[in-house]
């Protein structure tokens, strides 16, 4: 039975808005989700009902934020397949997951002429933590180029993993949609003793992720985008790793003793989560979870598939419309095009004029977008609620738009 | 749509005022905008410390093609005092726009262009 898009959408009360007399046609998926009712109605009832700090008080509402707040730890790591509660991690988001293991792995274990590899077609939060790291350190940073279907180029991948102590990459390109071949590259990661990350932003909410499958070291991902609020992100670290690593940031919680002189740290996964939490954007995130584990990450990926395809079937049809990336069975249900002769921004004003919600800028991948020698494109990106109708829509109002500036 | 893009937008957007380069400029005046990648320059050539000519090459949306040509517009034959009383609001009456934090962002990179180069600063706040 495919995906039942007509009931998803009654579960979120924004899809019902109206944007210029139209209905609201959501596609910055890529960018953030939105949220189901289970979402915004799990975190209201735990304000209005259990809300307290957690690990600290011994009366009856800390505990069951404390036990709330560990139970999304446990849903996230059934989610993604982790051995340990331990080794899943609150943090506020991707980018501070990528930022704590390029300073608590990384100032520890890089030196001076190591390579640290990425590839052309990561998100800035995969490539600016990294080029910290290699200042601080006098390592050096690699990439692994894309082709001109923005397909990763492995060819000389074993060459690159010379003398790389880690490589991050992200499992689909948030700007060509691309799912990346994470398993070849980790099997020859893994031969060369090279660590891995993986940015699972944009697979995580879209597809079934499994960290001990993959064989991942690192893997870090946001709720904000997989239908749970913003403010709270994971990451994922085999227990060993995280065990060697110190502390990201220092404050209460993440410590077992403090003395005038010295401190030390708590277990995993608490040294690592310094101050208070995001106790209800857990709840939230556990609600998300739930919701997206009921429906099937597998139908949800086939659905966005035949978005997809559909929605590049038709981009065909517009005038002056070029799109980046591999043909629609090697992506995430995400699609970037542009016009040689009109600019992101109008086009998206245009459609916005009509309620539909693009992306129109570099998405976060300058350097990508300079080498394809583009400013600039227009992304729409599809979620489990996306209906084949909204691309209808889009599609009209795109030909719309190439008239309008043409005219 | 024409609330945005309204004919007199438009009009500047398909066919800019001044568009081009100037030989050997007096000032000229070069910057970016990192959110969307547009990019300005203006060289004027100045005259008894007045604009005698002035030019402009971007690259952006209608919405910052359109101001810019209209800023080059209002400056003609205008003195480098009377250029330094042009603010945003000036600019913004000229274009008739209600427009929101992003979009301002695509209207006004000219006038940061213009204002840094008649000032000679590199870094004019926006």
């Amino acid at each position: 039975m495919p995906l039942p898009v007509e009931t998803i959408r009654q579960d979120f009360p924004i899809l019902s808005r109206k944007i210029n007399g139209y209905p609201l046609v959501y596609l910055d998926n890529a960018a953030s989700s939105q949220k189901p009712k289970h979402v915004i109605m799990a975190m209201t009832a735990f304000y209005q009902a259990s809300y307290a700090n957690i690990h600290r008080g011994v009366y009856t509402i800390a505990e069951e934020a404390t036990e709330l707040y560990e139970s999304a730890r446990e849903h996230i790591k059934n989610f993604v397949n982790a051995r340990a509660s331990q080794e899943i991690i609150f943090t506020r988001g991707t980018t501070e997951s990528i930022n704590l293991v390029a300073r608590s792995w990384g100032d520890k274990n890089i030196q001076a002429g190591d390579v640290i590899l990425l590839t052309e077609m990561e998100h800035h939060s995969n490539i600016v933590p990294w080029q910290l790291l290699a200042e601080r350190k006098k390592a050096r940073l690699k990439y692994i180029p894309f082709d001109e279907k923005g397909r990763l180029n492995l060819e000389n991948l074993d060459r690159l993993l010379e003398g790389c102590k880690i490589t991050a990459f992200t499992l689909a390109s948030n700007t060509f949609g691309t799912k990346n071949p994470a398993k070849e590259i980790i099997r020859k990661a893994r031969a060369k003793g090279t660590l891995v990350l993986l940015d699972a932003a944009q697979a995580v909410p879209h597809q079934n992720v499994d960290v001990v499958d993959l064989d991942c070291d690192f893997l870090a991902f946001s709720s904000h985008k997989m239908l749970g609020p913003t403010g709270i992100g994971i990451l994922y670290g085999k227990k060993e790793l995280l065990e060697k690593m110190d502390p990201f940031l220092g404050g209460g919680e993440m410590i077992k003793t403090v003395q005038w002189d010295h401190s030390t740290w708590n277990d995993l996964p608490w040294k690592f989560e310094a101050g208070t939490q995001s106790i209800a954007e857990a709840v939230g995130l556990k609600a998300a979870v739930d919701y997206l584990h009921h429906l099937g990450l597998k139908k949800i990926a086939e659905h966005e598939q035949s978005l997809v395809r559909y929605a590049m079937e038709r981009l065909h049809e517009v005038e002056g419309l070029t799109m980046i990336g591999p043909p629609a069975s090697e992506r995430v249900g995400l699609v970037s095009f542009y016009f040689k002769d009109i600019h992101p921004h109008d086009v998206a004003a245009v459609l916005d004029r009509n309620g539909i919600c693009v992306r129109a800028g570099h998405h976060c991948t300058m350097p990508l977008h300079k080498k394809l020698g583009l400013e600039a494109t227009v992304r729409a990106s599809f979620y489990l609620y996306n209906a084949k109708e909204e691309i209808d829509l889009l599609i009209d109002a795109l030909k719309e738009a190439a008239r309008f500036f043409r005219k | 749509m024409d609330a945005l893009y309204r004919e007199e937008i438009l009009e500047h957007y398909k066919y800019p005022k001044n568009r081009g380069k100037i030989e050997k400029p007096d000032i000229t005046s070069f910057d970016t905008n990192p959110l969307c990648g547009d990019e300005c320059r203006i060289d004027l050539k100045i005259e008894g410390n007045r604009v005698k000519e002035i030019k402009f090459d971007a690259k952006g949306c209608a919405i910052s093609q359109a101001a810019t040509s209209m800023l080059t517009e209002m400056i003609e034959d205008k003195s480098l005092e009377e250029i330094k009383k042009i603010g945003k609001k000036e600019l913004l009456e000229e274009l008739g726009l209600e427009l929101g934090p992003v979009r301002l962002k695509c209207a006004l990179l000219c006038l940061k262009v213009l204002k840094s180069g008649v000032y000679g600063i590199k870094d004019w706040p926006t």
